[in-house]
């Protein structure tokens, strides 16, 4: 069992880790103009320190032995009511440790290559400041150490994910992209809500160090209660099937956004959720498969839906899709695939942020068009994003020794040990990503070239292509250097545990059989798409490359299950409103005015008429008291 | 003479006056009937007093004519008034107070 260490030493500056971004996106969203001219300076120093103090509390943390490794800091008493009780407390422990370094790392190089890509906009302050802000609230994500402070970091990258997607908010497509990606988001997030509610109900306390230690007394229903509406809040996040429809449209957004939170970060949060509650999968056995299904499932759909898409950022997109379907995957197999989940997260982030960096560097120096077939031929004369971009294509189709091979045939090799169809779809899709990426690849950089007139490509910016080398050598030489010399399978055991499982085939025997079928994917995709010339006007294309170039329909499913209904049901509401409620009140008021129309009519002016009304009553009442009296 | 044949002269007073208003248009000829009703409960008033022997009625009876009397100064004053502007001493042509 892991102790709790107190946070001393460099540990007592976890605070800071998310203090120093959070004051650099206050001082530019609040400094206003003045801080136009350095502002953006000052966003990507608050980052790199943030990135700094993480290295060294890395090095720090492989002094201590692998048990005393959780670090815990409690900054004051935030939320309590009765008995419930949320602590502004921190936790540092390998997992948030490696999350941490990721976030920090891959989001300074994403700063400085901002520094090159937003060089024009009016609005740099302002997106330097919502960066930042997208790095502390996802720092407090990955470092709360309660499910409520979780809560907070999760609504906080949403926040800014809507922010920066909208941020060219002139363009109506971009406004309801990040308007879409909202609130399908929302959906996810009520997931979290009832399962931070369910989870207090149960154990009484919303602190992991609490559950985790008690979640085993649960009954088992109510666990997989919890645990799927975990992987409701993870559909969301990380944008999973039914929930999938957001991202694509995400793409709106600028490029560097689009690395940093819709690859390389923020959509791998359900991923880190689902590791990080892996007690409770773990226990409800229903849950983690209904979290392998969702995970399969999204990543062929990924992978079909960037098989298709001429739009280099979509595609890229549904790459991304496909990828974390990998991520949830390994994560529902329990045990024996958390650290792998978490392993193709670390090594993703790295080459899919690269991936995302050069295609806007591509379209940098192409005028903003995503489209790629208007691209080809730029090898020669974007030299370092070409290069770069293979590199990191490499990685993620999974050529050995680059970055990817090493996470996604672990995770290949994991699914084969839980269940041989789960490992066969896992294999095959990564067939299909070798496809896509070398469709891509050979789009883009290779063939004959298909530019617009007046078209001159040219290379981007240092401040640009300096991350994407950086970037670059991590996806060559992340993999390997984390399975062999940073050991992630030891060093992430304490949080994930880990399983192993003997298998009839050896290992090589699954690595070699990915290759195969990787390599067939790119040389098909080399024929179609390098060899042969590809028209300037998508053809017709087949009724599945149809499909996937809408999406698998997801929009249309989404029209027809959600919005159309409560299109109706609003209808029906207003309806009501304007017939039930408004009429009672209108038909109330229409019946005294009309009675009092007719009693009116008895005001005839005529005294005598008066007078026998008069009569009358008095004859009446002299009638009811003779009555009275008689009876 | 047995006291509820006055009751029974009231009455009858009572409904002639009650007819007159009722049915006359000159208002001086209802003006005459009210005073008709009035002293018809005058004299079920008195009636009554004497049949019960105390004084009650009888009091009653003189404030009912206090009342009476200054009835008559106003409402002749409002006929006069109304004949002077409308040339008029009909009850139903004044009907301007309608809805």
């Amino acid at each position: 069992m892991t102790e709790l260490m107190p946070a001393e030493g460099v540990f007592s500056l976890i605070w800071l880790l998310i203090a120093l971004p959070l004051a650099g996106s206050a001082v530019l969203i609040f400094g206003g103009r003045r801080t136009n001219s350095w502002g953006p300076y000052l966003a990507i120093l608050m980052v790199v320190g943030s990135a700094a103090l993480g290295w060294t509390m890395l090095l720090s943390m492989m002094q201590n032995s692998p048990e005393q490794r959780t670090f815990d800091q409690t900054l004051y008493s935030w939320v309590f009511a009765g008995s419930f009780q949320a602590d502004m407390a921190f936790q540092l422990d390998q997992l948030s440790m490696v999350f941490v370094l990721l976030i920090t790392t891959v989001g300074a190089l994403i700063h400085i290559y901002s520094l090159g890509y937003m060089a024009h906009d009016a609005n740099r302050r302002k997106f330097f400041g919502y960066l930042n802000l997208f790095v502390a609230a996802m720092l407090i994500l990955v470092l709360a150490n309660n499910y409520l402070l979780l809560y907070v970091g999760w609504e906080g990258v949403g926040l800014t994910s809507y922010l920066l997607i909208g941020f060219w908010l002139h363009k109506p497509a971009a406004a309801a992209a990040a308007k879409k990606a909202f609130i399908i988001n929302r959906v996810g997030d009520v997931g979290l809500s009832l399962a931070i509610m369910l989870l207090f109900v149960t154990f009484g306390s919303v602190s992991f160090q609490d559950v985790f230690g008690v979640a085993d007394q649960a009954s088992e229903g109510t666990l997989t209660a919890i645990g799927l509406l975990l992987l409701l809040a993870a559909a969301g996040k990380s944008a999973q099937f039914p929930l999938q429809a957001w991202l694509l449209d995400a793409m709106e957004g600028p490029t560097p956004v689009s690395a940093l939170i819709h690859a390389a970060t923020m959509v791998t949060a359900g991923v880190y959720l689902i590791v990080r509650s892996n007690v409770v999968f773990t226990a409800a056995e229903w849950a983690a498969t209904a979290v392998i299904i969702v995970g399969v499932i999204t990543m062929w759909m990924g992978a079909i839906i960037g098989s298709a898409k001429d739009d280099i950022k979509k595609s890229l997109a549904g790459s991304t899709m496909s990828q974390i379907g990998y991520m949830i995957t390994a994560a529902g197999l329990g045990p024996i695939g958390y650290v792998f989940a978490i392993f193709h997260l670390l090594t993703h982030g790295v080459f899919k942020a690269g991936l995302f960096l050069g295609a806007g560097s591509v379209m940098h120096g192409m005028r903003d068009n995503v489209n790629m077939r208007r691209y080809g031929a730029l090898m020669g004369l974007m030299g370092i994003t070409a290069v770069t971009f293979i590199i990191d294509y490499l990685a993620i189709i999974g050529i050995p020794p680059f970055a990817g091979f090493w996470s996604k045939d672990s995770i290949i090799h994991a699914a084969f040990e839980k269940s041989t169809l789960v490992g066969i779809l896992a294999m095959l899709a990564a067939g299909l990503t070798g496809f896509y990426m070398t469709r891509m690849v050979a789009m883009t950089f290779f063939g004959k070239a298909r530019w617009e007139d007046d078209e001159h490509p040219h290379e981007s910016p240092k401040v640009m292509t300096i991350p994407l080398i950086i970037l670059a050598i991590g996806a060559t030489f992340l993999g390997m250097a984390l399975l062999f010399w940073g050991n992630i399978k030891t060093w992430l055991e304490p949080v994930t545990g880990l399983e192993e499982v003997e298998l009839p085939l050896p290992e090589l025997a699954y690595g070699g059989m990915t290759l195969v079928l990787v390599i067939i994917g790119s040389v098909i995709a080399w024929v179609m798409y390098a060899r042969r010339s590809v028209p300037v006007e998508a053809p017709r294309g087949s009724w599945l490359t149809r499909a996937a170039r809408n999406e698998l329909y997801g929009n249309e499913v989404n029209d027809v299950l959600v919005v159309r209904p409560s299109y109706h049901a609003s209808r029906a509401l207003v309806w009501f409103d304007n017939r039930g409620v408004d009429g009672l009140v209108n038909g109330t008021a229409a019946f005294v005015g009309g009675l009092s129309g007719r009693l009116r009519r008895y005001q005839t002016g005529f005294a005598r008429s008066y007078a026998l009304s008069m009569v009358g009553g008095a004859v009446l009442v002299v009638l009811a008291l003779v009555l009275v009296r008689a009876s | 003479m047995n006291p509820a044949n006055y009751i029974v002269l009231s009455a009858v007073l009572f409904s002639i006056g009650a007819i007159g208003v009722l049915v006359r248009r000159n208002a001086i000829v209802v003006f005459m009937s009210i005073e008709l009703m009035l002293n018809a409960a005058n004299l079920a008033f008195v009636s009554f007093a004497r049949m019960n022997g105390n004084l009650d009625g009888q009091t009653v009876a003189f404030f009912v004519m206090v009342v009476a009397a200054a009835e008559v100064v106003v409402g002749l004053a409002i006929i006069v008034t109304i004949f002077r502007t409308r040339r008029t001493a009909s009850i139903d042509e004044p009907n301007l107070l309608k809805y």
